[in-house]
């Protein structure tokens, strides 16, 4: 086998820096700017060599920057491993790469890692336009690669190229499609997700303090989506569940680790039956309407009915789900549940302590107190906003007597703690409420703007019993969502706010299809592979069965891959005579008796005779008949379909 | 070992050399990954590996894109050799020692084009050509002429990586054709021998003086008379005028003219040169070897001839 030769023209060194710039630009805002910075500086800089055919730079220096940049990268980021370190540190790598290219054998290894590269960025990003963007990524590179390989003259244009690798790519998405429907999948990790995977990932924590929900409603990133088998609630019960916060430490609520427990519940009405592709987002829980009445695979669900999953959720996740939306649960707790439920820092926010302690003697039954607190949310100058005042050490006090304006979990904390104060077992429960129905495939968004906040509390006859106070402060959140409850705040994510209907369809359209998107492509799981092939007749398919499938499957795509490209091989002659002609040749070719290139008729004619005295006269006959034709001005067609019989019927 | 040899033969279909047009026919084309193509697929496990740790499903679909485009390439490179039409051309003759090009016809019949396919000689520099489709190109062979007589080019392989490098595909073609090596030519400055009259007229021996016939190259002992000194005045070389006489000189260049001890291969380097610098005096000669006499003459079409007979000697 010969080796690569050749040297890398200006041509291949442009093509390959710009192939390389367009793959590593979606990371240059994910790495430092001083990274960044370098890795623009040392383009410019190969390009300038290029163009002016300096020789490339001496290794020494080379290595000198990959020194420089890891010494860089593990001060950023205090590692050189996982998934930012890794990607800064492949950049870098690529880059000067391209520096050190002068062999074509330079170049394919470049040529590999970029590839290598597209996928680092699926790290971060899979949505539609990212997969759009690389596919022309890998388009490029293909190209760069038809280029290197061909090696006459001057190589090819551009558009030759990119026409070439076109071809090649269109060509391969059968078998790309067979693979992808058929490998048999594995369940990911391997070997466990780097700890910085789910880095940014925006969502509900377990602690909630004055500012933690109304931040996370500026996003509009999507928490889940849910199809719904029955019809769906209408919104004042779309209570999303999420982390159950108990402890109170005068500012910050806290969710405890909850004993494990069995859905004991008393229920009222027809349970609603649902999907739920929700995000990942790093953390345990699983997101369901009040009050989830099943359990997903993998997951538990703890004595205040969270639902946990047994792995955090690190991709995206499918799972059905059943609730009741009138129910009864919880009315035989311990005493020391109701205790925790009970529980107040002391020294702090006295005066809500003192107007709790009040209420109390004013109203005989819990119910009642419940709705007095209530009507002053309602009555008196209470302000629904996304934008609440800062509060100082005694935030309940702050908020209730001065500032009296803020967002659900001042609400729910204020709520809680006026609750607690008069003794009555209260909790602040966060998750989502409402969702945005998408009528372009039927089923609702739920974003991280829908993020909320409410209380439960415990009544003896009841057991516990939702209160949701900003209910009373802004009825219009909870019947018509975040958009409607504050009209006009522009801090809202363009996509949350009311009006603009031609934007809100546009944007439902496309949400549509990144739907579509996540269900069919990115969720195509083992699970859905499994699915999938059970709905195809194919019953508890094992990974031989697959492996036989795939097979039997990329050989046929492979077959009609072969018939198609070969077809273009196919001779054209369309002179019959010449036709016929040929095939009397080829017979007697086939007996060892091969016409030379610059052998005529007549000549040929006589040798195989001199060579064959038996075949003489036949070929005799046929070449004059051909020479006739050939040679003689017009061909009759009654003698050309002669001059074929003869060539037919010859039998050397 | 014997059994290797003819396995090796069966799988590459060697059945020496050939007459007439080769077609590359499906049996007669190899192809195998190269080196760059294993890589890549070593880098293609990388990708799925990482695609299963972090659950990445766009890099599910990039890894068998990429895994299906080397397929499709192995198909590219074996579809830019099949159906190839391949005839040996012409060989221009070359002394022993220098680097002989055969050249190779290769015809296009069909209506796909092909691209860069390199025709080489085991570890010989390598020529890439372009097929434009229902076209032909000329493609060359470089072999070293190590000896006189006739060289044959032996198993040259015609090869392509094209579209992507990943595969490397081939064919063996062994044409029966042959290209005259002719002997080394001795150091030039080896003088002339004497010229004799034809027809045994003594009289007038040596070149005649009457009419001026053209120039030769200069050797000692020459008639200082003779000397075309208006050209040796414009520094060129020393040139001798030279005069046909009535008695036509004759220049026989024969193999007993030289001493006894020179090897039979010596002897015809020197006549080699002696053929060479009479031609290039413009002189009439006659080349005389043992079992080979070709008559007086001169032009190129009486040089080559003498050469082929030094050659084949």
């Amino acid at each position: 086998m010969t080796a690569l030769r050749g040297t890398l023209s200006l041509r291949h060194a442009f093509w390959l820096t710009a192939s390389v710039a367009l793959v590593a630009g979606p990371h240059a805002a994910r790495v430092p700017w001083w990274l960044t910075f370098l890795v623009a500086t040392l383009f410019a800089w190969r390009l300038y060599l290029a163009r002016t055919r300096h020789p490339l730079p001496h290794r020494a220096i080379l290595i000198l920057i990959v020194l420089g940049a890891s010494g860089g990268v593990y001060l950023h980021y205090g590692t050189l491993f996982g998934r930012d370190a890794g990607v800064a540190l492949l950049v870098v790598m690529l880059t000067l790469k391209l520096l050190e290219m002068r062999t074509p054998r330079d170049a394919m290894l470049l040529i590999f890692l970029s590839y290598f590269l597209v996928i680092t960025n699926f790290l971060y990003s899979q949505t539609i336009p990212t997969a759009l963007y690389m596919l022309a990524c890998v388009w490029f590179i293909t190209a760069s690669m038809i280029g290197i390989h061909h090696l006459q003259g001057q190589g090819r244009a551009i558009e030759q190229q990119l026409r070439t690798a076109g071809v090649l790519l269109v060509q391969s998405v059968p078998l790309m499609l067979a693979l992808f429907v058929l490998f048999p999948r594995v369940q990911g990790p391997l070997w466990g997700m780097p700890a910085d995977s789910q880095r940014g990932a925006t969502g509900l924590s377990d602690t909630m303090s004055p500012g933690t929900l109304s931040s996370l409603s500026l996003s509009d990133d999507i928490a889940f989506r849910v199809t719904f088998k029955s019809p769906m609630p209408p919104p004042k019960f779309l209570y999303w569940r999420g982390p159950v916060l108990w402890d109170y430490d005068g500012r910050t609520w806290r969710a405890p680790r909850s004993s494990i427990s069995k859905l004991i519940y008393e229920a009222h009405n027809n349970p609603v039956v649902y999907t739920v592709t929700v995000e990942p987002h790093g953390k345990a829980w699983l997101f369901a309407l009040e009050l989830p009445a099943s359990l997903p695979a993998q997951s538990l669900l703890t004595a205040d009915f969270q639902l946990l999953s047994t792995r955090p959720v690190s991709s995206r996740l499918r799972y059905e789900m059943t609730s009741f939306l009138e129910y009864k649960y919880g009315s035989s707790e311990s005493a020391a549940t109701l205790e925790r439920a009970l529980a107040l820092p002391p020294q702090f926010n006295p005066r809500a302590t003192a107007l709790a302690k009040d209420l109390r003697r004013k109203h005989a039954t819990d119910r009642a107190l419940v709705q007095a607190v209530l009507t002053m949310f309602n009555q008196e100058n209470f302000v629904y906003t996304l934008e609440p005042p800062l509060l100082g050490g005694d935030a309940v006090d702050d908020f209730l007597f001065k500032t009296r304006s803020g967002f659900c979990e001042h609400y729910s904390s204020a709520f809680a703690v006026l609750m607690r104060a008069a003794g009555i077992p209260a909790r602040v429960v966060t998750g989502y409420l409402g969702g945005e129905l998408n009528p372009i495939g039927d089923y609702v968004i739920v974003r991280q703007a829908d993020a909320h906040a409410w209380n439960e509390i415990w009544l003896s006859d009841a057991g516990w019993v939702r209160v949701d106070p900003t209910a009373a402060v802004s009825p219009a959140r909870i019947e018509r969502g975040i958009g409607a409850a504050v009209a006009g705040a522009t801090a809202l994510p363009l996509f949350m706010q009311g009006g603009l209907p031609f934007l809100r369809e546009l944007r439902l359209s496309w949400d549509s299809l990144a739907n579509s998107w996540n269900q069919w492509v990115l969720g195509y799981t083992p699970e859905r592979q499994r699915a999938l092939l059970t709905r195809a007749g194919i019953e508890d398919a094992t990974w031989r069965t697959l492996a036989a499938l795939l097979l039997g499957v990329s050989s046929v795509i492979v077959l009609v891959l072969v018939l198609f490209t070969v077809r273009r091989l196919r001779v054209r002659v369309r002179d019959p005579v010449r036709l016929a002609y040929l095939a009397f040749c080829n017979k007697l070719r086939q007996r060892g008796l091969m016409r030379d290139a610059a052998e005529g008729p007549l000549a040929y004619a006589e040798r195989v005779g001199r060579a064959r005295p038996d075949l003489a006269r036949s070929v005799r006959d046929f070449i004059g008949l051909y020479v006739d034709l050939r040679y003689g001005g017009d061909a009759p067609s009654e003698r050309v379909m002669r001059l074929k019989r003869l060539a037919r019927e010859f039998s050397p | 070992m014997q059994a290797l040899r003819n396995i090796r033969e069966w799988l590459f279909q060697l059945r020496g050399p050939e007459h007439g047009e080769i077609v590359l026919v499906q049996r007669r084309i190899f192809i195998l990954p190269s080196r760059a193509g294993v890589f890549f697929g070593v880098v293609l496990l990388l990708m799925l590996t990482g695609s299963i740790n972090y659950t990445l499903s766009l890099g599910f679909i990039l890894t068998f894109l990429l895994a299906s485009l080397g397929i499709t390439a192995m198909l590219h490179t074996f579809r830019n050799l099949v159906g190839l039409r391949i005839t040996a051309g012409r060989a221009a003759p070359v002394f022993a020692g220098e680097t002989a090009r055969f050249t190779v016809y290769l015809h296009n019949p069909t209506r796909a084009a092909r691209y860069s396919i390199g025709l080489t000689r085991r570890g010989g520099e390598v020529e890439f050509v372009d097929v434009p489709a229902e076209r032909s190109a000329l493609a060359g062979a470089a072999v070293p002429a190590v000896r006189r007589g006739l060289l044959s080019p032996g198993r040259l392989t015609l090869y392509t990586r094209f579209p992507l490098g990943l595969f490397y595909g081939w064919s063996y073609v062994e044409f029966d054709t042959h290209c005259l090596v002719y002997p080394r030519p001795a150091a030039p400055g080896l003088p002339l021998p004497p010229v004799k009259a034809s027809g045994g007229e003594g009289a007038s021996r040596g070149e005649g003086r009457e009419d001026f016939s053209g120039l030769r190259q200069y050797h000692p002992g020459d008639s200082p008379r003779h000397i075309a000194w208006k050209a040796a005045a414009r520094g060129e070389v020393l040139l001798t005028k030279q005069f046909s006489g009535q008695a036509r000189a004759e220049l026989w260049l024969t193999h007993t003219l030289l001493p006894d001890h020179l090897g039979l291969e010596d002897k015809l380097s020197c006549l080699t040169r002696w053929v060479l610098d009479a031609h290039a005096a413009g002189l009439a000669y006659g080349l005389e070897l043992p079992g080979a006499i070709v008559s007086v003459g001169s032009g190129e079409a009486h040089r080559d001839r003498c050469l082929e007979k030094l050659a084949m000697a």
